[in-house]
């Protein structure tokens, strides 16, 4: 066996395409959750965007008119997260496993018309001289456009949280929804949005599988990626960076793992198969292993129902 | 008048009888079918939901068939086979390995209705179980593969290592070594049957490693997609999945249960039904192929099809010895052919194999 056989600029490409649906979700989640919002129902919402994103490109051959079909679908079903947990005050854990239930229904149902269909419309980033660089011009240059979104997207959230007002308001309605309220900010409003904004991401994630990973559409095939992209946001200690260290992790140990067994490595393929999970489990706790500092990353008001009247 | 009332009694009792008689006779016999996944799966449920709708075809209004769809195995399992077998169903096909026990518990229960139960081993007065030799098939595109790979790597993406999956590899490893002794397998386990992102990412592993063409043993059409991108050659599974990628796909190995269904609802209508175990290949059309890819060149069609013949009039069997076990213990002497018993419990990669075979 010949470990010389891996090609880290290929590995690399793998990886950042297996991370990419994890990152948008992840994204998604951090930000609902930074609002004192759990939303359990991720896997759901991936699943909408993604057929929503399937049957978009493959009626319109357009890349971007289909991630904004995944983005609208995702945020369809996380208004319903809304309406429920915000205005009729249901428990927001159950809602979330049935909006999951749900969506993987409705997209079900709604792509019967689309199974065993394939389309292409994820144009890579092709700009002669740079693209052709050796090492760096794959890597920075030979992506398609929502790799790059999805890195933009860590920053905006990364910079949106610490950088601006409108992130203090979201973290202060998270922290202490009660105090948030007594000084006027819009508690409810506030939550709407950032579940909404967590539905459109998670949408665009669930996209990136249909569009650009697989490229097909076919029911349940999301297969628990909206669960790991929880679990990430949640070991990323609510950080943008992390998540993205997480998601850029997971994906790459995948791929790596992958490659081993394609190499004809001599390790149990259960252990290989593990990896992933434990690897980014075992770093993501080290780097939030501070307690002190992981409490005040927790929103302390992560799925507890606010009630203006008390 | 009492004579004519009478006598026009007794005829309307008589043609009301009659009428019973007739209506009992065409009366149709209700079939369930208990599917593990959604029809419009492209793989295993949406074949047998294709045999389903050929017994449908087949016998008209003798007989009407219900399905219930995304039927998790376990407990849930249970009240759906109890459900049909309530109203009304007098057989039942469950067609999950994960089924097994399930339907033998209902079927103690309802000792009048017949269950056919796909893949299990446990059988019962009113249970039969069946399987297909897929094997065979893997025989046939082993060959394929093996004449049409120019790297002389050829990728697996594998499920999970149980039995039938792992008599997949070793049949399709052994017919491509025939026709082309530099070849090499490279398997990845995926550990899933079904996730169409993970599959994607492991046929651009095997690729990326050298592979080109690609196998697979799980059910999404991913890896076609992947292949037909990536300029590489594969093969279906369960269903034809040329749609996926014209270019790429060589043929698909396909389940064909309609025969089978069709032979088991005849002996119900006949009442000649007894339990027993099937396990068929590709003689009686259990294993069937999608229509070869216009591009394979004459002399590959050739082989395969002189192959799937031999097969099919019992002249070839895909394991015949000498075949030694990975280690280089021996298996089977020169011109010995593998005991069943000892397909259905394969735990063994074969010489020539790399690689560790997941325990």
């Amino acid at each position: 066996m010949d470990l010389s056989a891996l090609d880290p600029v290929k590995l690399a490409l793998s990886l950042i395409i297996a991370a990419t649906p994890l990152l948008f979700a992840a994204l998604g989640e951090l930000i609902t959750e930074k609002s004192g919002v759990l939303n359990l129902g991720v896997e759901g919402m991936m699943i909408v965007g993604a057929i929503g994103g399937f049957a978009t490109g493959l009626n319109t051959g357009s890349l971007a008119l289909g991630v904004a079909a995944a983005a609208a679908a995702g945020m369809a079903l996380a208004a319903l997260f809304a309406l429920m947990t915000q205005y009729l005050m249901s428990n927001q854990v159950a809602t979330g496993l049935a909006l999951t239930l749900f969506g993987l229904g409705v997209a079900a149902l709604a792509g019967q018309d689309y199974a065993g269909k394939t389309l292409d419309v994820g144009g890579k980033l092709d700009i002669p001289g740079l693209t052709d660089l050796p090492v760096i011009g794959p890597l920075l240059f030979g992506h398609d456009a929502l790799v790059y979104l999805s890195l933009l997207m860590a920053v905006a959230v990364w910079r949106f949280l610490t950088r601006s007002r409108a992130g203090l308001v979201l973290r202060a309605v998270g922290e202490n929804h009660d105090a948030a309220h007594a000084i006027g900010y819009p508690v409810r409003l506030v939550r709407v949005g950032a579940i909404l904004f967590g539905g459109a991401m998670a949408g665009i994630g669930g996209a990136y599988l249909a569009l650009v990973q697989t490229p097909l559409w076919v029911e349940g095939m999301t297969a628990g990626r909206g669960w790991i992209a929880l679990a990430i946001v949640v070991f990323a200690a609510w950080r943008p960076w992390r998540a993205l260290l997480g998601a850029y992790l997971f994906g790459g140990v995948t791929i790596v793992q992958l490659n081993l067994q394609a190499l004809g490595v001599a390790i149990q393929s259960q252990y290989l198969s593990m990896a992933p999970y434990l690897v980014t489990i075992i770093v993501l706790a080290i780097i939030s292993a501070d307690r002190a500092r992981a409490r005040l990353d927790a929103p302390a008001c992560l799925g507890r129902p606010f009630h203006a009247a008390s | 008048m009492t004579f004519w009332r009478k006598a026009l009694g007794a005829a309307a009792g008589a043609a009301l009888a009659a009428l019973g008689v007739a209506a009992q006779a065409q009366e149709p016999l209700k079939i369930g079918f208990v599917y593990v996944g959604p029809t419009g799966d492209f793989g295993w449920t949406h074949e047998h939901d294709l045999a389903r709708q050929a017994v449908e075809k087949h016998f008209g209004d003798k007989v009407e068939t219900t399905f219930v769809e995304n039927v998790a195995e376990g407990p849930d399992a249970e009240r759906v086979i109890r459900q049909m077998a309530q109203s009304g169903q007098k057989l039942i096909f469950t067609t999950s390995f994960g089924f097994m026990n399930p339907t033998l518990k209902v079927a103690k229960q309802f000792p009048d209705v017949k269950f056919e139960h796909a893949t299990g081993f446990k059988r019962d007065v009113n249970v039969s179980t069946y399987s297909a030799r897929f094997y065979e098939g893997r025989h046939v595109i082993g060959l394929i593969a093996g004449k049409m790979t120019k790297s002389n790597v050829i990728g697996y993406i594998a499920s999970f290592p149980i039995p039938e999956v792992v008599r997949g590899i070793n049949s399709a490893y052994l017919a491509a070594k025939s026709v082309n002794p530099n070849v090499q397998f490279r398997v990845v386990w995926v550990n899933t049957w079904f996730d169409p992102g993970k599959e994607a990412d492991a046929a651009k592993a095997l690729i990326e490693q050298g592979a080109d063409v690609i196998m697979q043993h799980t059910d999404s059409a991913a890896p076609i997609t992947i292949a037909e991108e990536k300029g590489v050659l594969a093969f279906g599974q369960a269903s034809d999945m040329t749609k996926f990628g014209p270019k790429a796909h060589l043929t698909a190995i396909m389940d064909n249960w309609a025969p089978y269904y069709i032979a088991r609802t005849q002996a119900v209508l006949d009442g000649t039904w007894e339990s027993k175990d099937t396990w068929d290949g590709i003689a009686p059309g259990m294993v069937a192929f999608a229509p070869y890819n216009p591009a394979l060149p004459k002399e590959v069609v050739a082989l395969a099809e002189y192959a799937r013949l031999g097969i099919s009039l019992g002249k070839i069997h895909p394991f015949t010895g000498p075949i030694n076990k990975q280690d280089g213990t021996p298996w089977l002497a020169a011109g010995e052919t593998a005991p069943d018993g000892d397909l259905l419990g394969m735990n063994f990669y074969v010489e020539g194999i790399e690689g560790v075979l997941p325990k």
